[in-house]
């Protein structure tokens, strides 16, 4: 039982200062900058929500935000499920499952930057071991900086190859929680291997499997570096996703205005959609 | 049951094909890199690595993002404690809503805050030091270490606590001496999380450094582009970079299923 | 119902057993009747989980075989075998209705609807769970939820035999009586086999009419709760039922015959055997407070309620004694005696006297 005590504030107080720091003063900045234009000097003028309208109606920001959703999307409906039957396949107890685990977590320790240049190198058409594989031992032509098709399906497969860990040592963390009396029982009961899991580990998992698709979605809809590394956006446009374009106008062009619109209707969706996701997910447990 | 280990096994197979080729990479010569294909270093050389350790450039980028990522370690877990506590044991104005905006800062879009990072830190006049960098990863980290302990620390009941007043504990001494061990493998699992994501962030560490502070991401990223690509030499820093990481999950190695499920399982 | 045969069964889990003491089950040759309520019953570690999962098919024995009916099933898995297993935890599916629950090892088998919605209403009238056929599992309490894993075993009419694992573990202590009554006058309704393993006399004595009692992998004594308190088989029997279990006091076997502490002893019959360790076994109800018998000092008395216990002290023995009245102080000098056709003696822990013609 938690006991109410004002005085509390002062053990939070460190956290509130220093995420503030970093959170609301930059925030703060970005709403200033969306709503004024400058031409330099420190000299603003009112724009209202002009920047809003403009970012919001441009064909370069829908077609980002298109490519972002649909990246998003391919990622989950790939990476869930791959994950959960990846930790279902695994063994319950056992010498190599602490050996499984430690290699299946590395990709996820390896800086973004080099995971994209991993891929750089290992995906040349020539002189690359994937590149060369499909070029030359396949016969199937691939090059993703001439190809957008190429280049979608190689950073999908980066993030599966660097991501779906997380969903499967989440998932199975779950499944070693379960007593071995369900499994019996369901045995006895002469439930088939589908049942067993619609209703025993399914249900089970669901706590780590929210915890799993909510990091998921908010990280991939987040992701820069990788993607930015591996394809630099292209070829032409083909990969650019939202942040690679927020930063392109941000960092790159310095337009102030459009890049603090851009960065706040971002962060509006992402809380959004990551809320509605949340909400769904643990709708049931409210019953 | 022999059936399904294929699955486990061609996936870790399919995780280590490219470090494979990363490590093999970095084994040979620009030259032989450039002139074709090979399964195997033909020419093996260590000539890459030598560079990496001689010339400061490199190697000082290694050092400088050990140095950040220690210090936003140190001080997330460390102002991350007395607030878990908090939120864990009490109830007061407002906990709920801190509580998540806490976590809507997880959610934020690094490249939200690139420029406005960029200009802030310069402001305070933090641009370009290993600070910048730590400080600015507790955005993220911060309200993630504090998740995480909040959830190990509801696993250790309030008659911990209560019985160390009783027994004339200060609370300073109760959190150090009692507290703290109890929940240790927490204190581990975050400090291992924030370690993690502190390390494989890119964005907002070259954002925030040029030259006195540039950790090993920016400056492979520089050779990339600019030095027209020194594949080997560049195989051979991002080989480097995987070292850190394979050593900090080999020690937590039996914590790590549960640890990643963050106490919640 | 079936009926259950045992035969020369050991199990081992380790791979490459050497000695005895490798062994979990050490020798079982066992029938059960078809139709009857076991109970199962001795400390932690004896086997009897084992002895379980064997019969259920959830582990197969290293020696032996197990016949249903006089049909070997030792190869066959559990849900072959038409058994039904209780666990120590309710099991059930939370996502799932009661009545689903109920229903779920029929449709597993293609069961018809009409055969299953009769099925599942009997059993929830016998289990008195009818007002909660369509209440989430999960948000039964946990007396009712294992009512639910009864259900369960119960609602297929082919069963063999029903096996439950120390299912009143979790159940609040003023809830097991209801379930062990529940469970009692659900074996005299359904009349099927029911082995119930347990660590605790008072289920165990209350359910079954054959107990068996196991120790360290082998079976000690079978029989009905009364022939197991009034006639101890093994030194074990006597001391694990009973409250307070019997006392086994060293014992001489001299020329003259049985003493204990040097004072002569009168059995219940004539001594079978020689050698061993010898032990005479006599509960403490069948002791009382005489002018003559073995001289003692009280040691401690405890008023249990409806009789007292008191223990005492002769030479560097302890004896316990039930005792209905007024009682003796502490300390005071007593003489105890053993009611003769009560009192036994027992050769490394086995029975060694024979009642008389």
């Amino acid at each position: 039982m938690k006991t109410e005590n004002q005085k509390a504030w002062f053990f939070v107080l460190p956290v509130l200062l220093l995420v503030a720091f970093n959170a609301l003063v930059p925030i703060m900045t970005v709403v200033n900058y969306s709503v004024q234009e400058t031409f330099g000097n420190n000299v603003f003028f009112w724009q209202g929500l002009d920047w809003f309208e403009q970012i919001l109606r441009s064909e370069r920001f829908q077609a980002a935000l298109g490519r972002q959703f649909l990246f998003t999307f391919l990622i989950l409906i790939i990476e869930v499920p791959l994950g959960i039957i990846i930790a279902l396949s695994m063994p319950r107890s056992g010498f190599w499952v602490p050996v499984c685990l430690v290699t299946m977590a590395l990709p996820m320790l390896i800086p973004w930057n080099v995971v994209g240049a991993m891929w750089n190198i290992f995906t040349l058409p020539d002189i690359g071991l994937l590149g060369y594989l499909m070029n030359h031992t396949l016969g199937i032509p691939y090059d993703m900086t001439q190809n957008p098709f190429a280049a979608w399906v190689t950073i999908i497969t980066m993030d599966v190859w660097h991501w779906t860990s997380l969903v499967v040592l989440l998932s199975y963390a779950g499944l070693v929680s379960i007593p071995d009396a369900y499994y019996q029982a369901a045995k006895i009961d002469g439930a088939s291997a589908w049942k067993v899991f619609r209703f025993i580990q399914l249900p089970k998992l669901k706590t780590v499997l929210t915890i799993a698709i909510l990091l998921r979605f908010m990280d991939s809809f987040n992701i820069y570096t990788e993607p930015f590394v591996l394809t630099g956006g292209g070829p032409g446009n083909s990969t650019t996703l939202l942040s690679i374009d927020l930063v392109k106008i941000a960092l790159g062009q310095f337009d102030l205005g459009p890049a603090a619109a851009m960065s706040l209707i971002y962060f509006a969706i992402t809380l959004l959609v990551s809320w509605l996701f949340y909400t769904l997910m643990t709708k049931d447990d409210a019953q | 049951m022999r059936k399904r280990t294929l699955i486990p096994i061609l996936y870790i197979l399919f995780l280590m094909l490219p470090i494979y080729w990363l490590i093999a990479m970095s084994f040979k010569t620009t030259g032989e890199i450039l002139s074709g294909f090979s399964l195997f270093p033909q020419t093996f050389t260590l000539e890459n690595y030598k560079v990496i350790f001689t010339d400061p450039t490199w190697y000082w980028g290694y050092i400088n993002s050990i140095i950040y990522v220690s210090l936003n370690t140190v001080i997330s877990v460390a102002v991350a404690l007395p607030a878990a506590y908090a939120f864990s044991r009490y109830r007061f104005l407002g906990d709920k809503q801190l509580f998540f905006w806490l976590l809507t800062n997880r959610m934020a879009p690094a490249a939200v805050f690139a420029l406005p990072f960029f200009q802030l830190y310069s402001s305070v006049g933090l641009f370009d030091t290993h600070l910048a960098v730590a400080l600015a990863h507790c955005l993220f980290n911060i309200p993630l270490a504090v998740w995480i302990l909040e959830g190990f620390m509801g696993g250790v009941p309030k008659e911990l606590d209560e019985t160390a007043y009783v027994d004339g504990y200060s609370f300073p001494r109760f959190f150090v001496k009692i507290f703290l061990p109890t929940i240790k493998a927490g204190v581990g699992v975050a400090a291992f999380f924030c370690f993690m994501f502190s390390w494989v962030e890119l964005l907002l560490a070259k954002t925030l450094t040029a030259v006195a502070a540039k950790p090993i991401a920016a400056t492979m990223t520089k050779t990339a582009s600019s030095a027209g690509y020194e594949l080997g030499l560049l195989a051979a820093a991002g080989t480097l970079t995987i070292i850190p990481g394979a050593i900090v999950i080999y020690f937590v190695r039996n914590y790590i299923a549960k640890g990643f499920a963050l106490g919640r399982v | 119902m079936a009926k259950i045969t045992l035969s020369n069964l050991r199990h081992s889990y380790l791979p490459n057993p050497n000695g005895p003491e490798d062994f979990a089950l050490k020798e079982i040759d066992l029938d059960w009747q078809n139709g009857g309520a076991y109970a199962l019953l001795g400390p932690s570690g004896c086997g009897k989980s084992t002895l379980l999962n064997i019969i259920s098919g959830l582990l197969v024995p290293s020696e032996g075989r197990i016949l249903f009916d006089g049909k070997d099933v030792t190869d066959l898995p559990p849900d072959q075998r038409n058994i039904a297993q209780v666990f120590q935890f309710p099991v059930i599916y939370d996502t799932m209705t009661v009545r689903e629950n109920l229903a779920f090892p029929l449709r597993n088998r293609g069961v018809a609807q009409a055969k299953i919605t009769e099925r599942v209403a009997e059993i929830a009238a016998m289990l008195e769970v009818e007002e909660m056929l369509d209440t989430r599992a999960s948000h039964l309490s946990p007396d009712n939820k294992q009512k639910i894993s009864m259900g369960r075993g119960l609602v297929r009419d082919d069963v063999n035999v029903v096996m439950f694992d120390e299912p009143l573990t979790v159940i609040d202590p003023h809830l097991k009586w209801k379930l062990r009554s529940k469970l009692k006058e659900l074996h005299q309704r359904v009349r099927a086999t029911m082995i119930y393993v347990t660590h605790d006399q008072t289920e165990a004595l209350t359910f079954a009419d054959q107990v068996v009692v196991m120790q360290d992998g082998e079976i000690v004594q079978i029989g009905t709760p009364v022939e197991l308190f009034e006639r101890p088989q093994h030194t074990f029997v006597g001391h694990f039922i009973g409250s307070p279990g019997m006392n086994v006091l060293p014992a001489d076997e001299g020329q003259g015959g049985v003493t204990v502490e040097g004072h002569p002893i009168t059995l219940e019959g004539e001594v079978t055997g020689s050698g061993g360790v010898a032990q005479v076994g006599i509960r403490p109800e069948f002791v009382s407070l005489a002018k003559t018998g073995l001289p003692g000092r009280v040691r401690k008395v405890s008023d249990i309620g409806r009789h007292s216990v008191l223990e005492a002290m002769v030479g560097d023995t302890s004896i316990k004694a039930v005792i209905d009245g007024p009682v003796p102080a502490q300390g005071e000098a007593v003489h105890l005696a053993f009611r003769a056709d009560q009192t036994r003696l027992y050769r490394d822990g086995w029975i060694a006297t024979e009642v008389g013609a």
